[in-house]
């Protein structure tokens, strides 16, 4: 029982991270982007293959699966930035069909349907991981879902933040101010990416097996839920969906009712959490956060002439 | 690397032509909501794939009692039409309850609603005619018939056949009646056709029924061919949607334009590339990677900039 | 001193010629109006010189260098901004965070590197300087428009005048050279067009040269020193308000001839 909450608790933190990725790419910036999963799945696959094939210990291939994975987040950036949004998410679902296809047929490389399975358990700082303890995965992930709170924190909660909302806001107005956004754009799509790729990294060494079928269009969906749900443009909003939704598709594993549960509802509840969540509450369950300038900055000013 | 000559070529003209008028169909729901919207119907397959389940519950039910062939071709026709109704009325539905609320809503909205009646159809289909596919009797004997080496099916004959009168047909609806001219009015500004005396719910309505009934006929088509299943919507769906893509999105001519293009580098694509099965998609994706890079109107499209 | 002036500058859409080898100028430190009928590619014209559309032909010339074409976002940073005729502000954040987003290019601490991703990352007691001298700045042009009791607002809900206004305040903390207003009179009544008459003297006092599309004869008569008229797309008189009244052409532009 408590092996069961602590993988779940662990999953989650996964989960968390890639809304909070994906937050920053669709709710900060409003870029829908589709293929999140994909960027989450070549983090997962680069560091399967560099730790199996290439004998590399975990956290230099977590380091490169973030890079790599910011550098798929730069390809898909960059040329679909002439695009309005409808073009852009179509264009970000041709690019996840690409490289789950890809994932599926590169069979040297990726180990094709079959994926890459026993990804040693991960080594850091002498402190080597059992294939069974889940715990040490859980404070792992959960130490790194910290770190991308804070950075994504940091990063929205600035002059950068605000462009990438003035972007969401009116792309014209943004450039009529001095800003340019495609630079901005493609900066999001890139960090976005980047933390994709760490959560992907993640994953692999936690579950030890990659296959092409994990990272589906289905799973960019779920994660945009997440971040629909919980609240567009807001980081805690993004960890609130991604805790709701994901314990609201495994409660019935939890509890071991699932069979009774048809496979198809869980989706057909994603499907209606996007309808009505447009219609009813498009800002989502935690609205854009308000920031009191003034009592952050008169505190500070206070701060500084005690000093 | 086959052998090339020309009774090879022409086959695959032809193959390439029939899957062309295929996306055409498919296309041109998308392009002609776009066209009015300015919105992509991210359901459209979905509404496909259930017109074409309906069209196959019902003929299947038919078939036991219709036996000879004269009775069971009648029988495809009913249930075709039948499934035409059906997907009429899902997409008209569809619009009114998920797209109608959020027309005045930032961008992203509607898209997401689009998904998410998406995703709904498709598991509702899972769940209601279960996960494997099914086959669709032919309605007549399917033999292909010969001539100098090539060979085409009274199917693809049907779906050429088809593709001519509907395409020109709608051409013609679009062009001449009154109806398409407020389609057209009411595509190039809503605000100002809304002024004329246009109502343009019942145009939306109507656009959205036309694709829809478009879209079942396809998906009939293909099931005839291939099988149906709950997920069938949503390839079909997107490579058709490159196909109105590479016309030019909103353009008619250019969704006709599209499917065919894209039909034909499909079937020529495999062949000279050799390309195994599973490779066949990325030729449609690469497509569009390709026309969004150079030249995002698509061909006949105009390259609009946003009033400022 | 000639702040900006553009040679036979052309605009062609299709068929239709939007504007016609236009040669427009505007003094340093002065209120240059900008009208004509409807159509007559006043706004084209804007868009042209601010890099939001790039000319079919003819150049554009600031501060003596040519800017033809070049990125609206580079026009900006050289001291050229600019509002829209159909305000576009951004509705979801506050009044303070859309002025803000002005001082964006300008905010840079001495320590800080030019690019506020990395700022962000690494230079988290600079950031609060930077933020510190942006909100006192934003505060400043807040107060200049009276709009400081509305800075914790959504854009959205502030009443239709003073959203101009706050479009206003958001170009000027830019810090531009060179301003241009696309109808900021629209919609408002005598009274909130005579404040804002007031407004766009006390910019120019603080050095801001202003070029304005408006359709308030009484306003840009009023306050302009110099105006230029367009009529399908080319320019058929320039001068004083004094001389534009008394222009017959002028007139025939915007009443038609007498004999019909």
């Amino acid at each position: 029982m408590i092996d069961l909450i602590l993988l779940n608790i662990a999953t989650l933190g996964i989960f968390v991270i890639l809304s909070l990725s994906l937050n920053l790419i669709a709710g900060y910036t409003g870029l829908l982007s589709l293929c999140h999963a994909a960027f989450y799945g070549v983090g997962a696959y680069t560091t399967a293959i560099l730790m199996t094939k290439a004998h590399f210990t975990f956290l230099p291939s977590l380091i490169i699966s973030g890079f790599i994975a910011a550098f798929f987040g730069f390809l898909i950036g960059l040329p679909n930035l002439r695009l309005r949004g409808d073009y852009l998410a179509i264009a970000t679902l041709g690019f996840s069909e690409i490289v789950k296809n890809i994932f599926l047929n590169w069979d040297s490389l990726t180990g094709g349907p079959k994926g890459i399975s026993e990804i040693p358990p991960p080594s850091i700082f002498g402190i080597k991981f059992s294939a069974y303890n889940k715990f040490q995965y859980l404070i792992l992930i959960w130490i790194f879902v910290a770190i991308t709170y804070f950075a994504i924190k940091r990063l929205t909660q600035s002059r950068f933040g605000r462009a990438l909302e003035a972007i969401r806001e009116d792309e014209v107005a943004t450039l009529a101010m001095g800003i340019d956004v495609t630079k901005y754009k493609v900066f999001s799509f890139i960090i976005g990416a980047f933390f994709a790729g760490i959560a992907g990294s993640l994953f692999s060494v936690f579950i030890k097996v990659v296959v092409p079928n994990s990272f589906d269009f289905m799973l960019s969906i779920i994660i945009l839920c997440m971040v629909v749900l919980g609240g567009m443009g807001n980081n805690l909003g993004a960890v609130l969906g991604a805790t709701i939704i994901y314990f609201a598709s495994e409660l019935p594993k939890i509890f071991g009712i699932s069979s009774l549960i048809p496979p198809q509802f869980n989706q057909i509840i994603f499907g209606l959490i996007l309808v009505l969540m447009m219609i009813y509450r498009p800002q989502g369950i935690i609205p854009r956060k308000k920031i009191d300038y003034e009592t952050n900055i008169v505190k500070e000013m206070k701060l500084r002439n005690k000093k | 690397m086959e052998n090339f000559n020309f009774s090879t070529i022409l086959q695959h003209f032809i193959n390439g032509l029939t899957v062309g008028g295929i996306y055409a169909f498919i296309a041109l729901g998308y392009t002609m909501v776009y066209g009015i919207l300015k919105f992509i119907n991210f359901a459209h397959g979905e509404i496909l794939m259930m017109g074409t389940y309906i069209s196959l519950i019902i003929y299947d039910v038919f078939l036991n009692y219709f036996k000879t062939p004269f009775l069971i071709f009648v029988a495809f026709i009913i249930s075709l039409i039948i499934g035409i109704c059906f997907g009429v009325t899902l997409g008209v539905s569809v619009e009114i309850l998920a797209y109608k609320p959020l027309r005045n809503a930032p961008r992203l909205a509607p898209l997401l609603s689009a998904i998410g009646v998406s995703i709904i159809l498709s598991n509702l289909a899972a769940f209601l005619f279960g996960t494997k596919s099914k086959k669709f009797q032919y309605p007549f004997d399917n033999t292909p018939i010969t001539i100098s080496g090539i060979s085409i099916s009274p199917n693809q004959l049907m779906i050429l056949i088809l593709s001519l009168i509907l395409m020109v047909g709608l051409k013609i609806f679009i062009d001449k009646t009154k109806t398409g001219k407020a389609m057209r009015a009411a595509s190039e500004n809503q605000k100002v056709a809304s002024l004329m005396g246009i109502n343009i719910n019942r145009i939306i309505s109507i656009t959205f029924a036309i694709g829809s009934g478009l879209a079942v006929i396809a998906g009939v088509l293909i099931a005839l061919d291939y099988k149906v299943y709950p997920t069938m919507g949503t390839m079909a769906g997107l490579k058709a949607f490159i196909a109105a893509v590479v016309g030019g999105i909103g353009n008619i001519s250019g969704a006709m334009l599209g499917g065919i293009i894209l039909g034909l580098l499909e079937t020529f694509g495999t062949a000279v590339l050799g390309l195994p099965v599973g490779f066949k998609d990325i030729i449609a994706f690469g497509v569009l990677i390709i026309i969004l890079l150079f030249k995002p109107e698509g061909i006949l499209g105009k390259k609009t900039r946003e009033k400022v | 001193m000639i702040l900006l002036y553009t040679k036979g500058l052309r605009k062609v859409f299709g068929g239709l010629v939007a504007v016609n080898n236009v040669d427009f100028e505007v003094e340093k430190n002065s209120i240059t109006g900008l009208i004509g009928p409807n159509g007559a590619g006043k706004t084209t014209l804007f868009n042209n010189i601010t890099g939001m559309d790039i000319p079919t032909a003819g150049d554009v010339f600031f501060k003596g260098k040519i800017i033809t074409g070049l990125a609206p976002y580079k026009i900006t940073r050289l001291g050229i901004a600019r509002t829209f005729q159909n305000i576009r502000l951004f509705k979801d954040m506050t009044v303070l965070e859309n002025v803000m987003i002005g001082r964006h290019f300008k905010g840079t601490h001495p320590y800080l590197t030019k690019n506020s991703f990395i700022n962000a990352i690494l230079g988290y007691i600079y950031v609060k300087r930077e933020e510190k001298d942006i909100y006192n700045n934003s505060m400043k042009w807040l107060d200049f428009f009276n709009l400081k009791d509305f800075a914790n607002e959504k854009a959205k809900n502030l009443p239709y005048g003073k959203q101009r206004e706050l479009e206003i305040a958001r170009a000027l903390a830019t810090e531009p050279e060179l301003l241009f207003l696309d109808e900021p009179a629209a919609g408002m009544n005598p009274k909130e067009t005579e404040d804002l008459m007031n407004t766009i003297k006390r910019i120019k006092e603080l050095g801001v040269t202003i070029v304005l599309i408006e359709h308030d004869m009484k306003l840009v008569m009023n306050i302009c020193d110099k105006i230029t008229v367009l009529n399908y797309g080319k320019k058929i008189a320039s001068g004083t308000p004094k001389e534009i009244q008394n222009n017959p052409e002028v007139i025939e532009a915007y009443l038609g001839r007498e004999d019909e």
